[in-house]
C-alpha cells in the first residue's frame, strides 16, 4: 500500500449544458479529469445551444441579453480541452450496478463511476389538444431550436400557445428575426402574474426582461391574450388556425400556419430513476422530482443531480447548481471545498428557488385542461392513444396508478417514454379516479431512456 | 394524407442562406438543402410533412426538434433508422419517409 499509486476517482457528468459545464470546470479545478457525456454534437445545452459550423450569426443575435453568458460558457468549456474526457453525440441510456451505459454510434459501453453527476436538463411540458399532431405544430422549445440552430421559422405566421416565460421569449425572438407571430395565447390569467410579483422580485433583472419582451411584442402589434382556454388546432393535413376561448369566454379563431406549444418545462429524470434515486412529489411544479439535499446530493450513493434535471430553476441556477453538485461530489470523495464557496453558492440558489415559486404561480400548469380533454383526443402521439382509452384503463380495468394504466392503455409506453404525454396522462387518470394527482404516482423511467439502434453492439 | 401541401414548405429560412448546397434524394425526389441543415430542416423547407404515423392518424412533421419525442424518424434506402431532427444532411443521402418498416428489424 505504501507505494501504491493513488488512483484518481472517476467522475462522470451527463449533460454539457450550463449545469454540466460548470460541474466539469469545478472538478477540473480540483485536479480531477471528469468524463462528460452529451447527446448533442456540440456543448451548450438548450439555452446556449450552438449553431452548426458554417453559420455566421453573432452571439448577440442568437442569445440576446444572454450573449455574454453564452460566450463565457462556450469559451470555458472549450478551454477544458484535454483536461476532461468529452464524449459528444453519446447517449447515456442506462445506469445499472454502479455503471453508466453509454451509446456512441452503434457501440455501447459500460462506464464505472465513483461519482455520477446528472445534468440532463428538461423538455417542454405539454397538454394535448385536438390537432396537436397536425404537421406545423411544434413544441415551444422546438420552435426556438429551429430558429437558433437552423435559422428557420416553423412557419410564416406562427401562433405561440401555452404558458410560461419561454412563450414570450420565443415569440420575441421570432419577431426580432423578422417573423411576426400571429398571436401569443397564454392560458394563465394575468392576475396570477400580479400575485406572483413579490416572489418574482427575487430576480429583478429576469422580471424586467419578461416585461421587455411583452412590450416589444405589443409595440409590434402582436395579439397577446391571457387567460385563454385552447380548444383545437385546426387544418386539413396542416395547421391553418387555432380555436380558443378568450378570457371572457368568447369563442375565437386565429389563423396561422404553425403553432409553438408549451406549458413550462419538465425535468428529464429517467437516469436518476434508473440510478434508484428516491423521488418526491413537488407540489409547486406538480411533478415528481428526485429528492436531493441543497447541494444536489441524491439518495443514491455517489449520484448527484444539477440544473433543470433536478428542478426547473433556469440557466443561471443551472450554472450554480452544477458547481454545488461538483463540490458535494468532491466532499464525498474526501476533497471538500471551502465553506465560504459552498455557502455563497447555496445563498444564490436560494434566491432562485423563490423566483421559481413565482414562475410556477404566475404561469401555472393548467391541470384542468388535461383533465377535461374529450375522450377522442390523442394523448399519446407515439401510438395514437386517446384520453378515452386511458380513462377506460382507470375505470373498466381498475388501474389505480399510472404504471398500471400504462400497461393497460400503453399511454407512456411509446417511444418518447411518456415525456410528452406522462404529466397530462397522470392528470386525466387522477381526475377520472377522483384522487389528487400525486396519488396516481409517476411513470417509472425505463432503460433504454431513448430507443437504441437495432444494431447496437456492446463493448466492454 | 389530405389537403394541399404548401409548395414553399412548412419551414422558412430567416437567415444563413449562403451556405454551400447539398443535394439529397427523398422518396426518389431530388431535394436541395444547405450544409449544416438537419434532415428535418431539409425536408420541411421543401415540403409540409416528414412521415406518416404508423397508427393511421395522418402525417407528421416532427415535434420537439431536440431528439426527445422520436416523431421524426425516417429511413435510409438500406433500412437504417434516422432521427431527422438530429441528423445532419450529407450529399448523396437517399431517404425514405413512407412505407417504412416499424418497428425496424434488421
Ligand atoms: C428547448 C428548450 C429551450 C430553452 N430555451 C431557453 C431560453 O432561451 N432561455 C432560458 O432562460 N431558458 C431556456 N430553456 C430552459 C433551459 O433548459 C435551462 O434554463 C438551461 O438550459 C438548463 O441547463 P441544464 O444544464 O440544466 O440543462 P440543458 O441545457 O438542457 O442541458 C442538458 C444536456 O444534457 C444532455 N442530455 C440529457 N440527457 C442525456 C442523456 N441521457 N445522454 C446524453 N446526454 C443527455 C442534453 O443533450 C443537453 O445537452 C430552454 C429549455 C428547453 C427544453
Amino acid at each position: 500500500m505504501a507505494d501504491a499509486k493513488v488512483i484518481a476517482p472517476t467522475v462522470i457528468i451527463v449533460g454539457a449544458g450550463p449545469a454540466g459545464v460548470r460541474a466539469a470546470a469545478r472538478l477540473v479545478a480540483a485536479g480531477l479529469r471528469p468524463i462528460v457525456i452529451d447527446e448533442g454534437r456540440m456543448s451548450g445545452g438548450q439555452i446556449y445551444r450552438r449553431q452548426p459550423e458554417g453559420f455566421r450569426r453573432p452571439a448577440a443575435e442568437l442569445y440576446g441579453f444572454e450573449a455574454a453568458k453564452a460566450e463565457a460558457l462556450h469559451r470555458d468549456f472549450d478551454a477544458l480541452g484535454p483536461k476532461i474526457e468529452y464524449r459528444s453525440e453519446s447517449l447515456a441510456w442506462n445506469v445499472y450496478d454502479g455503471a453508466l451505459h453509454v451509446l456512441t454510434g452503434e457501440r455501447s459501453e459500460a462506464l464505472r463511476y465513483d461519482a455520477l453527476i446528472l445534468a440532463t436538463g428538461a423538455t417542454d411540458r405539454l397538454v394535448p389538444l385536438p390537432g396537436w399532431t397536425l404537421p406545423g405544430t411544434y413544441s415551444l422549445g422546438g420552435a426556438q431550436i429551429a430558429l437558433k440552430a437552423q435559422a428557420c421559422a416553423i412557419g410564416a405566421r406562427p401562433i405561440f400557445m401555452g404558458t410560461g416565460p419561454l412563450l414570450y421569449l420565443v415569440a420575441y425572438q421570432y419577431a426580432k428575426a423578422g417573423v411576426r407571430p400571429a398571436a401569443v395565447l397564454d392560458t394563465s390569467p394575468y392576475r396570477r402574474r400580479i400575485e406572483a410579483l413579490p416572489l418574482l422580485a427575487a430576480r429583478p433583472a429576469m422580471l424586467a426582461k419578461g416585461f421587455y419582451y411583452s412590450a416589444i411584442l405589443a409595440a409590434r402589434g402582436v395579439t397577446m391574450l391571457t387567460g385563454v382556454t385552447p380548444i383545437a388546432i385546426e387544418g386539413d393535413g396542416q395547421v391553418a388556425s387555432v380555436v380558443f376561448q378568450d378570457g371572457r369566454g368568447r369563442l375565437r379563431r386565429i389563423e396561422g400556419d404553425a403553432v409553438g406549444l408549451g406549458y413550462g418545462l419538465r425535468s428529464e429524470t429517467q437516469l436518476a430513476d434508473l440510478a434508484r434515486c428516491d423521488f418526491a412529489f413537488d407540489p409547486v411544479a406538480r411533478q415528481w422530482l428526485p429528492v436531493t439535499d441543497v447541494d444536489g446530493r441524491s439518495t443514491a450513493k455517489g449520484v448527484y443531480i444539477a440544473g433543470d434535471g433536478a428542478r426547473i430553476l433556469g440557466a443561471d441556477a443551472a450554472e450554480v447548481s452544477g458547481q454545488l453538485a461538483a463540490c458535494a461530489a468532491l466532499a464525498d470523495l474526501g476533497r471538500p471545498a471551502a465553506a465560504a464557496e459552498v455557502g455563497q453558492l447555496r445563498r444564490t440558489l436560494g434566491r432562485m428557488e423563490r423566483f421559481r415559486r413565482g414562475l410556477e404561480h404566475g404561469f401555472a400548469w393548467p391541470a384542468h385542461l388535461a383533465a377535461g380533454l374529450a375522450d377522442d383526443v390523442l394523448v399519446c402521439r407515439c401510438e395514437a392513444i386517446t384520453a378515452g382509452e386511458l380513462r377506460r384503463a382507470a375505470t373498466e380495468l381498475g388501474a389505480p396508478e399510472v404504471n398500471r394504466a400504462k400497461a393497460f392503455s400503453r399511454v407512456g409506453m411509446g417511444r418518447c417514454q411518456g415525456r410528452y404525454c406522462g404529466l397530462a396522462g397522470a392528470e386525466i387518470l387522477a381526475a377520472r379516479l377522483g384522487v389528487p394527482v400525486e396519488q396516481v404516482g409517476r411513470l417509472r423511467g425505463q432503460a433504454p431512456v431513448k430507443p437504441l439502434p437495432m444494431t447496437t453492439e456492446a463493448v466492454s | 394524407m389530405t389537403g394541399a401541401i404548401r409548395a414553399e414548405g412548412q419551414f422558412r429560412r430567416v437567415a444563413e442562406r449562403t451556405r454551400a448546397a447539398v443535394n439529397l434524394e427523398v422518396d426518389g425526389r431530388a431535394v436541395a438543402a444547405l450544409e449544416g441543415d438537419t434532415l428535418l430542416t431539409a425536408l420541411l423547407t421543401n415540403g409540409a410533412r416528414l412521415r406518416e404515423s404508423e397508427f393511421g392518424d395522418g402525417a407528421r412533421a416532427g415535434f420537439c426538434l431536440m431528439g426527445a419525442c422520436q416523431d421524426c424518424w425516417v429511413w435510409t434506402a438500406d433500412g437504417e433508422r434516422l432521427r431527422a431532427c438530429t441528423t445532419p444532411v450529407a450529399s448523396g443521402m437517399r431517404i425514405l419517409t413512407r412505407g417504412a418498416p416499424w418497428p425496424t428489424q434488421k
